[in-house]
């Protein structure tokens, strides 16, 4: 399931990049990827589609948000968290 | 040159259906905001916003009138008899071609959109009602204005965005001292609190579920409101001829574009909106006493406009009063620049500040006397109106007290 879900979001993370998703590695941020904040929401709104969940983020207060942006490996690990709690 | 000045206001908004009403809450700093009370609000992730409440059309308008006006249509046709009335001014023959009507909205007829998008798409129905295209066009609301009121002259719509408001009241204002007319009647209206207006909102996440905190440390977004207010902009011989009572004078308007973000503010072109205005009202910095701000409650706005004052005002920007009136009226998008201007005439004529309410905790980056939480008397010479849109297109007035 994890390499599932990483898989999944480096895809979308790399579309929205315009990269390809060897360049996306786990450590990077998304400022690293160039992903502006206007990225970030398309990104969480292509994520939301893709695993069919709610994403708590509003871009007044990202460092509150329960949900981690910091790294592309923060996020994985956020979605896989989101996921686990709807099933 | 040719002056211009105000003769007439009319409002209807979340904090009341008229003028008095509406200055009474500023005054009192009461909040406009509260639960959404729409069609499927459930589905909504944000559920509040600063409705018009106690409003029933029919009692204002036949079934006729309804079927042709909007919601944000029918907020303009009652704003605008209220300023017409206040200014005493009827047109006929000559000076009704010397008259027009320009007015801001963002968004047109939103209501009239989601509801037959409803009908064709959800309930599958092949046939909408014939009135739909000229109940939600934008310019809907500035030609029944135009119609009611016989008004002959230059007479369009405004959209852009959070700033329709300032550029249609800039652009009436440059109509008049520029000579193609006498009279204008001018403002906004939005009424974009529906179920598809307010989903769209949700989608860029800059809204707040809580409160509209402009400037406060923890602010978490922007609020939605609806209404209009229109006013009647008047040369200002042609008004002391006719013996018209002035509310405050136009003195100064400028525009500038960021030419930079599709939503990301610039404090370089908003600073230069601000210095235009100045500029074009012949006044120095440090002759303005208070700010109507954008002040939306965003983190990013709030800071940037701040940061813009800042390089404009230098020194004074410390004399300053910046507050922001959308903490209690919410953000009427394109609408919201002709509420802010009652507050302002307000500054002007009666000597009080509106605050910026829900003001919780100092942000360094807004480090301006934002008049928080509580309205405060002081004699105000001249004023400003700033508008900052999205799509980075920036609309500042000035104005003084009646002359």
């Amino acid at each position: 399931m994890s390499g599932d879900v990483s898989e999944r979001i480096i895809k979308i993370i790399a579309e929205q990049a315009v990269l390809e998703t060897s360049d996306v590695s786990p450590k990077k941020t998304l400022e690293d990827l160039g992903i502006d904040s206007l990225g970030l929401v398309e990104a969480i709104f292509a994520i939301e589609e893709e695993f069919d969940i709610q994403v708590p983020f509003n871009a007044n207060e990202p460092d509150k948000s329960d949900f981690d942006i910091s790294s592309v490996a923060a996020i994985v690990a956020a979605v896989e968290k989101l996921v686990a709690e709807q099933y | 040159m040719r002056r211009v000045v105000i003769t007439g206001q009319g409002t209807i908004n979340a904090l009341g259906h008229d003028v008095p009403t509406t200055l009474v809450a500023m005054r009192e700093g009461k909040c406009g905001i509260g639960p959404l009370d729409l069609r499927d609000v459930d589905r909504l992730s944000v559920k509040i916003g600063a409705q018009v409440t106690g409003y029933v059309p029919e009692a204002l308008f036949n079934r006729q009138q309804i079927a042709l006006y909007d919601r944000f249509t029918q907020f303009t046709l009652i704003a605008a008899h209220q300023a017409l009335d206040h200014s005493g001014l009827v047109f006929g023959g000559e000076a009704a071609t010397r008259a027009g009507v320009v007015l801001g909205t963002a968004g047109g007829g939103v209501n009239t959109w989601d509801e037959n998008y409803r009908t064709v798409y959800e309930e599958g129905k092949n046939r909408v009602h014939p009135f739909v295209v000229p109940k939600l066009m934008n310019n809907a609301a500035a030609s029944h204005v135009s119609m009611e009121w016989n008004l002959k002259g230059p007479s369009f719509s405004v959209a852009t965005a959070c700033a329709s408001s300032n550029h249609a009241m800039g652009l009436a204002f440059q109509l008049i001292r520029g000579g193609a007319c006498d009279v204008m009647v001018t403002g906004g209206s939005e009424a974009m609190l529906s179920f598809g207006g307010v989903k769209a909102w949700e989608g860029l996440r800059v809204m707040s579920k809580d409160a509209c905190r402009p400037f406060s440390a923890n602010r978490n977004g922007m609020v939605q409101g609806e209404g209009a207010a229109v006013f009647v902009f008047e040369e200002y011989d042609h008004a002391k001829r006719r013996g018209a009572e002035i509310l405050a004078e136009v003195v100064g308007f400028a525009m500038t574009s960021d030419a930079a973000d599709i939503v990301m503010p610039s404090k370089q072109g908003a600073g230069r909106a601000i210095s235009g205005a100045l500029k074009d009202a012949r006044l120095n910095p440090e002759d303005i006493c208070y700010i109507n701000a954008h002040g939306t409650g965003t983190a990013v706005n709030d800071k940037v406009e701040c940061a813009a004052v800042a390089d404009v005002f230098g020194h004074h920007a410390d004399d300053l009063m910046v507050s922001s009136t959308k903490s209690m009226h919410g953000h009427l998008i394109g609408g919201t620049g002709a509420v802010e201007l009652l507050a302002c005439i307000m500054a002007l004529r009666d000597g009080v500040i509106a605050p910026t309410i829900g003001y919780e905790e100092p942000d360094p980056e807004c480090a301006l006397d934002v008049v928080p939480n509580e309205a405060r008397e002081a004699k105000v010479d001249a004023v400003l109106s700033n508008a900052f849109a999205f799509g980075g297109l920036n609309a500042v007035l000035a104005l003084k007290a009646a002359p």
